[in-house]
């Protein structure tokens, strides 16, 4: 962890517990913009739960008590201060099944900048729906169909008009939980294309299932087992010179 | 082995197999039976209700006249020449219109001389001939000194009699209608005098002690003025309480408590509204008896666990993913709520809401104990006006010695049935137009 220093968001000590259930324990993590961090794991192994942690999605449940601290740009963002609408909208989500609103696609991208004030004309509205629609490569695909529903696209046009609408609101960080598991192959290389692309504006955080994912996509890689980080470090480090035993089985496929 | 011996060992074609499937295509069978059996009885027992109530309602709708010639005798009318218009349309509505429909009628029947007999002659007409004479002395004053054919409303003896419903076959000590009478009538249906017409009064009047002048409007527009407080009252409260529990109350022991509660206040017998009503209502906070405006109070308390409850279930059916996708987005919980919850779950609130407003609209029991059960002539004006329920008024018309109130009862059933209709048309209509695909 030489780049702890350019780090947005770190993350000290932090224990997650859903009643007795401890979920997360004693986990530390840097991420730093311009990368893709990749959180892989067997299933229940509490990195969807981290995740959800950094833009504070867990609050809505009330059995989860958490400790430790999650800073954002030198900020605890479980500071009684924070207001959490904003920190949500400064760490965008996807999430693992599409879920466009059942309006039309430019409105689905419009809400964000709509709530949060960011156009004050609708030509700016235009622009802001543009660019987003654009850089999440969806645009050629349906700028003749803008006031269609967002619900009547393919799955892997739902997950990238997620993506659009949650650029819209320019985020600093992107938390994706399994984008792609819903997917097909097709679907799933066009959206990974996609997160190389977003990595130079924004810092994503990637939860996957696939191996070959992470090592495609991410440039650092942390493993979790049973609620803890077993191994951080550089993705190429992890996949070619796993220095925990665990890791290693893991990600050869002895058990996942 | 060959193929043969594999097929002859397999279980399926076993001979206990077949029989087995046997049974279970019997099972299915006679299961389909008896689900078709009970959906045709119940089909059944609507058919006779529907076919009754119309048989005996549609009349109710129709009522029979008299055209007599009425003569304008300027002697009973004495109209001075020179009055200005208020003047003249308040002296016409104090001529004795009695007097005029009786010579009228002496001069039709010369034969009947005793005062009596010309009692029971005028008695065939209806008490409310006497405004049909005045509002055409009204309408046009030139006919004063004429004799105008008039089709005036028969009583509803002769309106039953008409309608088949009095028999001549029974002795005379026991059927309302005399002989004389029935000769009188023969007489003028003979003539052509007897005509039978769609009964506006119905339509357009309120309550009356005399059957053939009853109508339906009092109460129709009671129920309205009371379903709309009921909704105004209802509406935003369940759904404000159906957000809150869903979606903002903490989940412990007095939500729980608070939603048990709910639930059992959905099966409260609705008197016992009633009487809530009158305890607070009516004595603590003295409103007015009788009135739409507490009406709509009560049955907006018997409303709202109805529409707490489709409103919750309908709010709980929004996939949790647009939620997650809202407040992912940064939208407050409220605008999660307002932009994207609530207008999913338009239609079922509604569809939940007008199914406790068909409700509220069929109920008489809680209007019995709050005074909306009275004999009231005029139709309401306004929330505070006394007023009656279209229910009420089936109830009180089905209690009612009079014969002539038995088409009427059934005919305010058809009103009734009419609108319950609409109003589950409506339903759907709403729900068809905001529905929406997720």
């Amino acid at each position: 962890m030489e780049n702890t220093s350019k780090a947005m968001i770190k993350a000290r000590n932090v224990n997650v517990y859903y009643d007795d259930n401890h979920a997360i324990k004693n986990v530390d993590l840097d991420i730093s913009s311009g990368t893709v961090t990749a959180l892989i794991g067997p299933s229940g192994c509490g990195k969807s739960t981290f995740l959800r942690c950094i833009n504070r999605m867990n609050d809505s449940i009330p059995s989860c008590r958490i400790t430790g601290s999650i800073t954002l740009d030198g900020q605890d963002i479980y500071d009684k201060t924070i207001d959490v609408v904003q920190l949500r909208a400064r760490v965008g989500m996807v999430f693992q099944k599409p879920n466009p609103f059942p309006k039309s696609i430019y409105d689905n991208v419009a809400y964000g900048p709509r709530i949060h004030g960011f156009a004050r004309n609708s030509a700016e509205l235009d622009e802001i729906v543009f660019t987003s629609l654009q850089k999440s490569g969806l645009w050629d695909e349906v700028k003749d169909r803008l006031d269609t529903s967002g619900t009547a696209l393919s799955g892997g046009q739902q997950q990238r008009l997620c993506i659009a609408r949650t650029i819209a609101v320019n985020p600093e960080v992107i938390l994706m939980d399994e984008p792609c598991s819903a997917l097909d192959p097709i679907a799933t290389a066009i959206i990974e294309e996609l997160i190389e692309e977003l990595r130079s504006r924004f810092a994503i955080v990637i939860v996957t299932h696939s191996m070959q994912q992470a090592a495609r996509v991410s440039q650092k890689t942390a493993f979790f087992y049973l609620g803890e980080i077993l191994e951080f470090g550089d993705t190429s480090e992890i996949f070619t010179n796993p220095k925990v035993e665990k890791t290693k089985d893991y990600i050869t496929g002895r058990y996942g | 082995m060959t193929d043969k011996d594999l097929t002859s060992k397999s279980p399926w074609t076993t001979e206990a197999m077949q029989k087995r499937l046997k049974k279970r295509y019997r099972k299915e069978t006679a299961f389909k039976a008896v689900g078709l059996s009970g959906l045709l009885i119940g089909l059944c027992a609507l058919a006779i209700l529907v076919i009754s109530i119309f048989t005996t309602g549609l009349s109710g709708f129709k009522e029979t006249r008299l055209t007599i010639d009425v003569y304008m005798d300027p002697a009973i009318i004495k109209a001075a020449p020179d009055l200005d218009e208020d003047a003249r349309i308040a002296h016409m509505a104090k001529v004795n219109h009695r007097a005029l429909i009786r010579n009228s009628l002496r001069l039709s029947f010369p034969d009947v001389k005793s005062r009596r007999d010309i009692m029971a002659l005028q008695r065939l007409t209806s008490n409310g001939a006497r405004d049909e004479v005045r509002q055409a002395l009204i309408d046009d004053p030139t006919i004063i000194g004429k004799t105008i054919p008039m089709n005036l409303r028969a009583s509803s003896t002769v309106d039953m009699y008409i309608k088949g419903q009095i028999s001549r076959d029974v002795a005379q000590s026991s059927r309302k209608i005399s002989d004389k009478q029935l000769v009188w009538l023969d007489k003028l249906n003979a003539e052509g005098r007897i005509v039978k017409g769609f009964n506006w009064i119905f339509l357009s009047s309120g309550d009356s002690r005399e059957p053939e002048l009853a109508g339906i409007l009092g109460a129709a527009i009671g129920s309205l003025l009371t379903l709309l407080v009921t909704l105004v009252i209802a509406f935003p409260i369940g759904v404000a309480t159906a957000i809150y529990l869903e979606e903002f109350a903490p989940r412990n022991k007095w939500t729980d408590i608070i939603e048990i509660n709910i639930n059992n206040l959905a099966a409260v017998p609705s008197i016992i509204f009633g009487l809530l009503g009158l305890a607070i209502f009516l004595n603590v906070f003295n409103m007015p008896r009788s009135a739409p405006l507490v009406g709509g109070l009560t049955l907006a308390l018997m409303t709202l666990p109805t529409i707490i409850i489709t409103s919750r279930a309908a709010i709980r059916a929004v996939p949790p993913s647009i939620r997650e996708a809202a407040i992912g987005m940064g939208a407050s919980k409220i605008q999660t709520q307002l932009h994207h919850v609530l207008p999913l779950s338009l239609p079922g609130i509604l569809t939940g809401t007008i199914i406790g407003m068909a409700q509220a609209l069929g109920e008489t029991a809680p209007l019995l104990m709050i005074g909306m059960v009275a004999f009231i002539v005029d139709v309401p004006e306004g929330i505070l006006d006394a007023a009656t329920a279209l229910p009420v008024q089936i109830f009180l018309w089905a209690d009612s010695a009079e014969r002539g109130f038995m088409e009427k009862t059934s005919a305010a059933i058809i009103v009734l049935l009419l609108f319950l209709v609409l109003m589950n048309g409506l339903a759907i209509w709403m729900r068809h137009k905001f529905e929406k695909r997720w």
